[in-house]
């Protein structure tokens, strides 16, 4: 921007140095690539020098699962006993005894259940919420859906409190020492939210099994990195005055963090929370291919015989799920104390001790009344015929339409951006990235982005890591072109952003595997369903980043602009959007990474890349196969968001907003 | 000309004290120091990239008295409070409190010290947004392990001696500002505390509340007679509550002395500054505009050595005759026109007196 010419600041630029190292790299790389024909090993990948990662990871796993099963096994047997209470107490009773002795206690009725969500939703978000948490867990029992739903919450009761306080302790260890936390937390997290979950199942399978235990494991190991983040984030926003009134009053250590940081920081540890249970809820539904059962079952088994109206049933019952407990927990969050307080035990427990009641009675009726044990065949209903309907229907209708886009898109856009992908040179692009992240952030970042380009080269796993990046890209591409506008006009209309804000949350909130349901339906398996649902996934942070950054533009600005007369596309493109882009470059690069745990989830419908690799690994529990595409995937995530950020951090250091 | 009190020793014991204090920030600042042996300038630790956040500071603060630092932001008063109650290490210097030399106590030591014997205010109240009124100001003596009557009791009492009965049960965000740092106030009183740390505790305040809030401190300090360390960037603040003032720039102590000390003979430009536009007639004693004795003197009305202008300016413009000033005994010391009174009440200087 010439404008910035008179800014001191704006001559501290990298100097032309800079632009040269770039040119020659993207000049080398085209070189590379004209010489394909001499130097074939720069081009692909030579196979004898592959280097044997998976072999050796397959090793490690296998030396841990011989000599340690008996840590597995009584990890096992020791998570298995609160995990069966929960199954038991919320969906299958309690059985005691055999044969003609055996009698059950029963399961909590669904009635009270329902109540007593209800009676939650009431106590923290008034009528309004009560209502949603009600009637979202009536239909849970109404389309006959409650007992795999109350397998997906009991997994998630029993794994959020271990996530929270896991996540907390490491939290708190990072706050700590802040060394430990550069050097081994956050890079840890870093790479245990890129991995795709897919690879989390690999391993647990292959030391615990295929049970419901594998699939805790698997999910705790997701849903904790966040509260971890929220953790170490909130504790260190506390004000530092009130740090050192804790230490004026004479706290000791232990009272200086339970008493006073701790507490003082619960509204980010609530964001924490809240992150923990819907990633969890994510998790338990994939987790259902390692043995978790549920609902995500349900939509698997739905999924594999094309059981149209099944899926979308189930699909919908897991965003049920989804909002209710995204709604509550916020409005847990945001509760403020209740300025009354009771003296008596009755008074201080009065709600705990009508949730009580509440399940007892209607559990206990259940024995008079079945029906409020469990409801009626007769008295549920279903909606998948309509669904099925409604598909046939469609392509009954519009075969001809929606084949004719699928097979647009497929030839004119994917297929032929599949083609120069595949093509790239691996010694190209290691240049070309290397060069970037050394003009972008420096040696430093040069020698990360140099690295992991190089050892997802060596793997073997180039062609698939670049067919994972041509539909990642593509979808990500597709995804900021519908996002980016939409949150340009939410940006300026209140209506419009009235209308967007609640679709956006709430698309936020669904599940990942729940888009691939209604896309499969209408376009059938392939790389068009594939972007189509990552696209509707990822969309949401390039919406959201956007309108907020254009709003978040300070008004002295826009008026300086307007005095100076500006026009309306003047003042957008001068003042509102370069103030606004690092903003909006960040929503950009959490699409990209949406997009890339979507694309993996999508190896489902048949997508040929890294995903389909882990998913094949994992139908064959190849665990060195199935760990190595899983941390190649989290390679191209880690650079592109390493790049991505060290892009806006120059950007905001040069305008000296950091 | 010499200052009417430089002379006298302050007989209260001194409470808290440091000499020759540092707190310079930046990596290896110990050992810098103590190749340089405690005395560095600014281009040293400019070359060794250092700041000197607080450098050399001295002072005694004496029993019952409000010692008042007031410095513009960047000045190191923060930093400074921060050392004296040790929430930042000094990096090199003394510091004793009650006679004993504080930067040796240890972790457990300190944590009994500052449970039973400091208090603190801060600027932002630093009241835990969790806790209730009452739960707020019983904080300290929760974290002592007292039992719950005796702490609610002693909480109620607190909260009564601030004004805020009926609001127990209120959580800080329902509070205005001056209630907040009223609930502050009241919960570092609450473990009756030796010397009382007031950082900046006024400053968020609008200008009213402030001078609302001043009263009431003195009205409290009337009755508790604590030893107070105050901190402010207000120098209307200072005069009207010090009863003496260290003023501080760029991490030095420039001057310590009463208001009336800093008005009369301010050591530098800066302090100077400073005191140019206050109401000297409230600042200065009888004893400051007092010319010598006439034989005539001992007729005249009098006036107490002590009594600031204010106290009895209408009386004497209207009165033709001098007013006698005396000592604590009644003997006469010297005498105060009514012109020198009217020369300094419309600003033309007081250097008759001089």
């Amino acid at each position: 921007m010439s404008d910035l010419a008179l800014n001191p600041v704006a001559v501290s630029r990298p100097p032309s140095v800079m632009r040269w190292i770039v040119l020659v790299a993207v000049s080398a790389a085209v070189i590379v690539f004209l010489l394909r024909g001499t130097l074939p090993a720069l081009t692909a990948y030579p196979n004898d020098l592959v280097i044997p990662f998976k072999d050796w990871l397959a090793g490690l796993m296998t030396w841990i699962k011989v000599n340690f099963s008996w840590f597995t096994r009584s990890l096992t047997a020791i998570i298995d006993v609160p995990l069966r209470f929960a199954f038991n107490l919320l969906a299958k009773g309690f059985k005691f005894g055999t044969g003609d002795a055996a009698w059950t206690l029963p399961r909590l009725s669904w009635v009270g259940v329902t109540l007593v969500m209800a009676w939650l939703g009431y106590l923290y978000g008034g009528l309004r919420l009560a209502l949603l948490c009600g009637l979202g867990f009536l239909c849970l029992a109404l389309f006959k859906l409650w007992d795999n739903s109350m397998l997906t919450l009991a997994l998630i009761i029993i794994c959020v409190p271990f996530c929270v306080v896991t996540g907390l302790l490491f939290g708190i260890w990072g706050y700590h020492s802040p060394r430990v936390n550069q050097l081994l937390i956050s890079p840890s997290l870093d790479l245990m939210q890129t991995i795709p979950t897919f690879a989390y199942l690999i391993p647990m399978l292959l030391l615990f099994g295929s049970s419901p235990v594998s699939a805790l494991l698997a999910t705790g190991l997701f849903a904790t990195p966040p509260m971890v983040r929220a953790t170490i984030l909130g504790l260190n926003k506390v004000a530092p005055e009130i740090k050192d009134f804790a230490d004026m009053a004479g706290c000791t250590r232990r009272q200086k963090l339970w008493r006073v940081l701790v507490p003082a920081a619960k509204p980010s540890l609530m964001i924490g929370v809240n992150q923990v249970i819907m990633l969890a809820l994510n998790m338990v539904i994939i987790s259902s291919m390692i043995g978790a059962g549920g609902l995500g079952y349900d939509v698997l088994l739905a999924l594999r015989a094309l059981k149209i109206g099944q899926a979308m049933e189930a699909g919908l019952a897991i965003v049920i799920i989804a909002i209710v407990l995204d709604r509550l927990s916020q409005a847990i969050a945001h509760k403020r104390p209740d300025a009354k307080q009771a003296e008596t035990f009755i008074a201080r427990n009065f709600n705990l001790l009508i949730a009580i009641a509440l399940l007892g009675v209607t559990t206990l009726l259940g024995f008079v009344l079945p029906a409020f044990n469990k409801l009626p065949d007769g008295l549920t209903l279903t909606s998948a015929p309509y669904w099925k309907a409604g598909v046939d229907w469609l392509t009954l209708n519009y075969f001809d339409q929606i084949e004719a886009g699928r097979v647009f898109l497929l030839l004119y856009f994917l297929n032929p951006l599949r083609a120069v992908f595949e093509a790239l040179p691996w010694f190209g692009v290691l240049l070309v990235l290397t060069a970037l992240a050394f003009r972008l952030g420096g040696a430093g970042l040069a020698i990360v982005v140099g690295a992991l380009t190089a050892v997802t080269a060596a793997t073997g796993l180039w062609v698939p890591a670049m067919q994972t990046l041509y539909l990642c890209g593509a979808s990500a591409l597709v995804a900021c072109m519908i996002g980016i506008p939409v949150g340009l006009w939410a940006s300026r209309s209140d209506r419009v952003n009235a209308v967007v804000t609640p679709i956006i949350d709430t698309l936020q909130t669904i599940p990942s595997f729940c888009f691939i349901i209604p896309v499969v339906m209408l376009f059938r398996v392939g790389d068009v369903t594939a972007m189509i649902a990552t696209v509707a996934f990822a969309v949401v942070p390039a919406v959201r980043y956007t309108a907020h950054g254009l709003r978040q533009v300070p008004q002295h600005l826009i008026e300086a602009g307007q005095v100076s007369g500006c026009t309306r596309w003047q003042l957008f493109r001068h003042v509102q959007l370069p103030v606004a882009l690092p903003e909006i470059m960040l929503g950009i690069n959490q699409t990209i990474l949406l997009a890339l745990s979507m694309i993996i989830i999508c190896a489902m419908v048949g997508t040929r890349d890294l995903g389909q690799e882990v998913f094949k690994a994992l139908a064959k529990a190849d665990s060195g196969r199935g760990l190595v595409a899983g941390l190649v995937i989290a390679f191209i995530g880690i650079t592109a968001d390493r790049l991505i950020t060290a892009w806006v951090n120059a950007m905001r250091a040069r305008r000296g907003t950091a | 000309m010499t200052s009417p009190a430089a002379g006298a020793v302050d007989p209260r014991p001194v409470k808290l004290s440091c000499r020759n204090l540092w707190k310079v920030f930046g990596p290896h600042a110990r050992d810098f120091m103590k190749q340089h042996e405690g005395s560095v300038t600014s281009a040293d630790l400019d070359r060794a990239h250092l700041v000197g956040a607080v450098r050399g500071a001295s002072l005694e603060v004496r029993e019952g008295e409000i010692f008042i630092v007031m410095g513009l932001s960047g000045s190191g008063k923060s930093t400074l409070v921060r050392c004296l109650s040790r929430l930042i290490e000094p990096t090199t210097g003394e510091l004793t409190f009650d006679g004993k030399d504080l930067l040796k106590a240890s972790e457990a030591e300190l944590i009994d010290i500052r449970r039973h014997k400091m208090g603190m205010v801060f600027q932002h109240f630093a009241l835990l947004p969790h806790l209730n009124v009452q739960e707020n100001v019983a904080f300290p003596l929760f974290i002592q392990g007292i039992a719950k009557a005796e702490r609610d009791q002693r909480a109620r009492q607190m909260i009564e001696l601030v004004g805020l009965q009926g609001r127990e049960r209120h959580f800080p965000s329902e509070l205005s500002g001056g209630q907040q740092q009223r609930v502050g106030i009241a919960r570092s009183l609450a473990v009756e505390p030796e010397i009382w740390f007031l950082d900046e505790p006024f400053s968020a305040l609008d200008p009213l509340i402030r001078r609302e809030m001043q009263s009431e401190l003195m009205r409290l300090q009337n009755v508790l007679k604590k030893t107070i360390v105050f901190i402010t960037h207000d120098f209307d603040e200072a005069i009207r509550l010090a009863d003496r003032i260290a003023i501080m720039k760029d991490g030095e102590i420039i001057q310590i002395g009463t208001p009336e000390q800093l008005v009369i003979n301010p050591a530098t430009d800066y302090v100077a500054e400073f005191t140019r536009d206050v109401n000297r007639a409230k600042v200065l004693s009888a004893e400051s505009l007092m010319g010598p004795a006439t034989p005539a003197a001992s007729k005249y009305t009098a006036v107490p050595a002590k009594a600031k202008i204010t106290s009895f300016a209408a009386d004497i413009v209207e009165s033709p005759k001098p007013f006698a000033v005396v000592d604590g005994n009644g003997k006469v010391i010297g005498e105060v026109t009514p012109k020198a009174v009217i020369d300094l009440l419309s600003g033309r200087g007081w250097s008759a007196a001089a």
